[in-house]
């Protein structure tokens, strides 16, 4: 049986995820525990706080390491918006917070050249061989993901020049854009996320 | 390149849509849950309700629309009127908002702002502006537009960034329900002092006067009759500004 795990990291807003997944009939739940994170069918690491606050998140939890054994064992693991920034080992908006290392990078924020935070409808350029097709989703950020990690899939996006909007390997998926409020586009990549 | 974005309005009290004239003679326009629905479906790239209710047990019943409108919808949903507090902004967004706009409370308290965004970031803190033309100067106005404060809009956009927010939702008083179109000049003003992106309103009747909103800085705009009255769907006015060359979601 199908039921997803929502990393409950910070008190901010997830209803729209949580409507998103009801309107698939599938069953969710909050999720602070090491043991669901790693053994559940679905995990979502949701984008939601600063970069610091998520990462003390990640540390009160003690959840670190059931995150990383979850991406290893290849179970599927969706990140989204800041979710996807954790992965990074740091990032300009919190200088002195760890991230979770999975990718050698740090996270950059977008240059004056542009209007921060990005927000509105961006098109999502990938391959054909992509978890998901070519489409505008909904963004709403400040920093983001600059080169493409080796060893994995990702997807381009142009605002202050190409950043990297998504990255995939194994079952795991992160996602730079809010898929729950990508219209039904998004709604397409989750239930294809959810059949993984 | 970010799309120029379309945002339907809805103004609510009392579980129903309403539409005024100048923010007044409220009359009936529907479902908020039908219209919402509607307009997704049409294309819509984000939903805005404003709570105009004038009552406790109103604004109570605005919390119930809010989860049934986000039950079906998968684009953001703004929400704004009568926000006074940070427990406003969490009990709207515990309902299914996206993002909470402020508009009288900011002026008020302008530190709310940066609670706001500190608290759920600066994506989710939008603020509404309200002005009108006094002698020269583009004056802020509150409480539905009936207080006029000793405030330059432009100045308050350029404070309102500095705060931490994160999205201007700037409406002409002026041109409110006029169906004349926005007002170019302030819109102008405001996206040259301030970069955050804005959101113009009050007047839109016609595609055209969409096209000279983006001409003038606008990154979306918001409309509330043209699309309660029929006139245009969503669609048709996406088709007649990617016409116009203005790049929208199709």
């Amino acid at each position: 049986m199908k039921r997803v795990q929502i990393i409950n990291t910070s008190v901010a807003n997830i209803r729209s995820l949580q409507a998103a997944f009801d309107r698939l009939h599938t069953p969710w739940q909050l999720t602070e525990r090491a043991d669901q994170i790693v053994s559940a069918t679905h995990v979502v690491l949701p984008g939601v706080g600063s970069f610091a606050a998520a990462a003390d998140a990640l540390d009160r939890l003690e959840i670190r390491q059931a995150i990383i054994d979850r991406i290893e064992l290849g179970r599927p693991l969706l990140c989204i918006c800041l979710g996807l920034q954790l992965l990074g080992e740091s990032s300009e908006e919190s200088p002195n917070a760890r991230g979770l290392a999975v990718l050698p990078h740090q996270i950059r924020r977008f240059s004056t050249a542009v209007k921060v935070p990005q927000l509105g409808w961006n098109e999502v350029r990938t391959a054909a061989a992509g978890p998901f097709k070519t489409g505008a989703a909904y963004f709403a950020n400040s920093f983001r993901l600059l080169e493409p990690p080796t060893g994995w899939g990702y997807s381009e996006t142009d605002y202050d020049g190409p950043f990297i909007s998504s990255i995939w390997r194994d079952r795991t998926l992160a996602c730079q854009f809010h898929p729950e409020l990508s219209g039904a586009w998004g709604q397409q990549l989750l239930q294809n996320w959810l059949e993984t | 390149m970010l799309k120029s974005r379309i945002i339907p309005c809805l103004d609510v009290n009392n579980g129903r849509v309403v539409k005024g004239v100048k923010f007044q003679h409220l009359r009936d326009a529907g479902s908020p849950v039908e219209l919402a629905s509607l307009y997704q479906q049409q294309g819509a790239d984000e939903l805005v309700i404003l709570d105009v209710a004038a009552t406790r047990e109103a604004r109570l019943a605005t919390l119930q629309t809010i989860e049934d409108v986000r039950r079906q919808l998968s684009i953001p949903l703004t929400v704004g009127g009568g926000v006074g507090s940070i427990d406003d902004a969490l009990r709207l967004l515990n309902a299914g908002a996206d993002k909470v706009s402020i508009n009288s409370a900011a002026v008020r308290n302008p530190q709310l702002i940066n609670e706001m965004s500190q608290r759920f970031g600066a994506q989710c803190t939008v603020v509404a502006i309200d002005a009108k033309m006094d002698q020269g100067v583009f004056q802020v106005l509150t409480r539905s537009g009936t207080t006029a404060e000793t405030i330059n809009a432009i100045a308050w956009a350029m404070e309102v960034q500095q705060r931490g927010a994160g999205e201007i939702l700037l409406t002409s008083f002026d041109r409110d329900g006029t169906r004349l179109g926005y007002d170019l000049p302030m819109l102008e003003a405001v996206t040259a002092h301030c970069s955050l992106p804005v959101i113009a309103s009050g007047g839109a009747n016609s595609v055209a006067h969409m096209v000279a909103a983006f001409e003038h800085g606008a990154h979306a705009v918001l409309a509330a009759s043209i699309f309660h009255d029929g006139n245009l769907t969503v669609a048709e006015v996406k088709r007649q500004l990617a016409a116009a060359g203005i790049e929208v979601r199709q």
